[in-house]
């Protein structure tokens, strides 16, 4: 296999928990607890989970945006934790982020043109006409038209907000883009143009997406390999058809069968797990899952699972396998 | 068919703003029988939160205005005083709303909150109030219900003040339920625990629930009957697998197929171009016409009525009053 464009190792963020007169560490949140995957040139990685899962600190610690606690992360090959902020940022031209909140993420005091301006200003497009330029390149590129430049955030619409969010991240030709989100906050019918236009501008710059999302059916249609992540740990991760086709582990599978499908004719058999998402302050010991299992063994309240491959391709954490 | 309990009837919301009156809700006839689930779709922006505030008498007076009947079991709520909308409002028409976080008060205990609807309306005294609550927190599966009655709402999970909310509009068992939006806060796994609440509920008391949503999947799963919102008025209205299987409006028929499947993997996903017109904004001809696919020259001039197809299936575009034959995904009609 070539080699990945991006090779996660052991990626581990924990906050502390302060408290007592001194601000003393009395405690630490799990959020991310060892994560490993890798994403290849031109594929979609699609990262899924419920609230608090660790998802999204997972995307934003790829860019460094927080600092890992611990872990590797590879960008072609290159060691991105060890670099300084200065290489940091020269690096964050390969790899740019679209936020999920299009009204918070574009500054309301700035005009479109100006926001698409500053990554090239700040990764060294001198030549102002030359700026001008890229920026209507980009704004035709995701669907708005030339004349929107000058306009102000506020005069647009949610989907041609994100549009725009996504033309940022487009200015400075980055080979992966991570997508926190993109289309939640969108309607339905806006959501399905975000998408398409994800799809054709990977086609056309054979872009490479780590795309985070909690809406399974987003997920499946956009990614081709998926990991399904559980109090801070991939617990499943395997080809996008094999995973909703074959779910392994209990947690996936609780998951796709909560999921109401817009189709009147199925009936699901539906897993409905018990209680809610333990604290990652106080993750239970041993598979984090065992408290909703509904397969629980012994086992897995004593020892934590390894991530191993199942099938061909198909990585899952569980004792049952 | 049993009995309605709640008839609407050319009910017209409008809001005063500074470029003028805003009609939000524009002329919209629909009705909830007894013990059914209704579902209203649609999207932001499209009037259906306004049409729940609407129903509840929620709307704030004087900038907005309600117009038309709202007939709650023959009594007409847009002509009753406020007085007697508070003895219904909490008592016989409870609402659920979307974000569990904001609608509890954070310094009232959950127990305090939950008895204060059955003092007011019901004149219980505080201990058989007190009782009653701890069995609907049982009811809407809460572990350890009589400590929960003296917990605040922050030490509570998003999913757990959900039920308590439901049990909150449960307590003076309702005719009439409206929950907006009930489930988009939540996670997955827990808007599965609340659905197959909600439906254990409605099976087993008659109250009538009127679902407000955007999510399709969960429209298929709870509605017996659905209404169709676009732009302030009802463009299609059915029973929920009509809906499903054969859509008549071109905005429904849009709206299901840009909703990726979980099951299948397509290409390319559907979608409707253009973006949702603001309230007021269209001022004749078809509200959906902009973004049709299938628009002419009569849909850009002349505003379509709802009318009664087939099976009691209402649709409102000129399609299936001008060409009599096929509609619109290639189907005949008969």
């Amino acid at each position: 296999m070539a080699e990945p464009l991006v090779k996660v190792e052991n990626l581990k963020k924990h906050f502390p928990i302060r408290g007592g007169v001194f601000g003393k560490t009395v405690g630490e949140v799990k959020a991310v607890d060892g994560v490993s995957f890798t994403i290849q040139k031109g594929e979609t990685l699609g990262l899924v989970g419920e609230s608090g899962c660790g998802k999204s600190t997972t995307g934003r610690m790829l860019l460094r945006l927080l600092e890992p606690s611990d872990g590797k992360v590879y960008f072609e090959g290159q060691d991105v934790t060890k670099l300084s902020p200065n290489e940091m940022r020269k690096m964050r031209r390969e790899m740019q982020m679209v936020f999920q909140d299009p009204f918070a993420s574009l500054n309301p005091r700035h005009t479109v043109e100006k926001i698409l301006e500053e990554p090239l200003i700040v990764h060294g497009v001198k030549d102002s006409k030359e700026r001008k330029k890229r920026v209507k390149e980009l704004l035709e590129v995701v669907g708005l038209s030339s004349y929107h430049a000058k306009r102000y955030p506020h005069q647009f619409s949610g989907g041609q907000r994100q549009r725009i969010g996504i033309a940022r991240a487009l200015a400075v030709n980055p080979k992966l883009i991570i997508a926190d989100e993109p289309v939640s906050a969108l309607d339905v019918s806006i959501q399905s143009q975000v998408l398409n236009l994800l799809q054709d501008l990977q086609e056309e710059f054979g872009l490479t997406y780590l795309f985070i999302a909690h809406d399974l059916g987003v997920v499946r249609h956009i990614s081709d390999r998926v990991g399904v992540m559980y109090l801070g740990r991939i617990v499943e991760l395997s080809d996008s058809e094999q995973l909703y086709d074959n779910p392994l582990h209990p947690y996936t599978q609780a998951l796709l069968s909560a999921v109401p499908v817009p189709d009147v004719e199925v009936t699901k058999e539906r897993i409905i797990l018990k209680g809610d998402v333990p604290s990652p302050s106080n993750p239970p010991k041993g598979c984090a899952f065992h408290t909703r299992c509904p397969q629980a063994m012994d086992v897995c309240a004593a020892e934590r699972p390894v991530f191993k491959e199942a099938e061909k391709g198909h990585y899952v954490a569980c004792h049952l396998y | 068919m049993s009995s309605p309990v709640l008839e609407v009837k050319g009910l017209r919301t409008s809001f005063q703003t500074d470029d003028g009156e805003v009609t939000v809700v524009n002329h919209i006839d629909f009705q909830v029988n007894s013990g059914e689930v209704l579902g209203i779709v649609g999207e932001s922006g499209c009037g259906k939160s306004v049409t729940s505030l609407s129903v509840m008498g929620l709307v704030p007076s004087p900038a907005g205005k309600v117009e038309g009947d709202i007939l709650f079991k023959g009594e007409n709520l847009t002509s009753v005083s406020e007085k007697r909308m508070r003895e219904i409002r909490g008592n016989e028409i409870a609402m659920i709303f979307q974000e569990p976080m904001t609608s509890l008060n954070p310094v009232f205990t959950i127990g305090s909150q939950l008895i204060e609807a059955l003092q007011i309306h019901k004149k219980w005294p505080k201990k058989k109030a007190w009782a009653h609550a701890i069995d609907m927190l049982k009811m809407v599966g809460l572990p350890r219900a009589e400590e929960l009655m003296k917990d605040f709402p922050h030490q509570l999970s998003g999913g757990m003040r959900q039920r308590v909310m439901i049990a909150m509009a449960m307590i003076c068992s309702p005719k009439l339920l409206i929950a907006d939006e009930p489930t988009t806060a939540l996670d997955v796994t827990i808007q599965a625990q609340i659905l197959e609440l909600m439906k254990k509920l409605n099976n087993e008391t008659d109250t009538a629930i009127m679902m407000i949503t955007h999510d399709l999947g969960v429209v298929a799963e709870m509605c017996q009957r659905v209404v169709v919102m676009y732009a302030g008025k009802v463009v299609e209205e059915a029973d929920v697998k009509t809906i499903f299987t054969n859509p008549k409006h071109p905005y429904t028929v849009g709206l299901i197929q840009s909703v990726p499947d979980m099951r299948e993997k397509k290409d390319r996903l559907y979608s409707i171009p253009g973006n949702v017109p603001k309230p007021g904004s269209v001022k004749e001809g078809c509200q959906f016409a902009p973004r049709c696919a299938h628009a002419y020259e009569r849909c850009l001039s002349e505003t379509p009525s709802l009318d009664t197809l087939e099976g009691g299936q209402k649709v409102r575009c000129w399609l299936y009053e001008d060409q009599k034959g096929v509609d619109i995904v290639g189907r005949t009609i008969s």
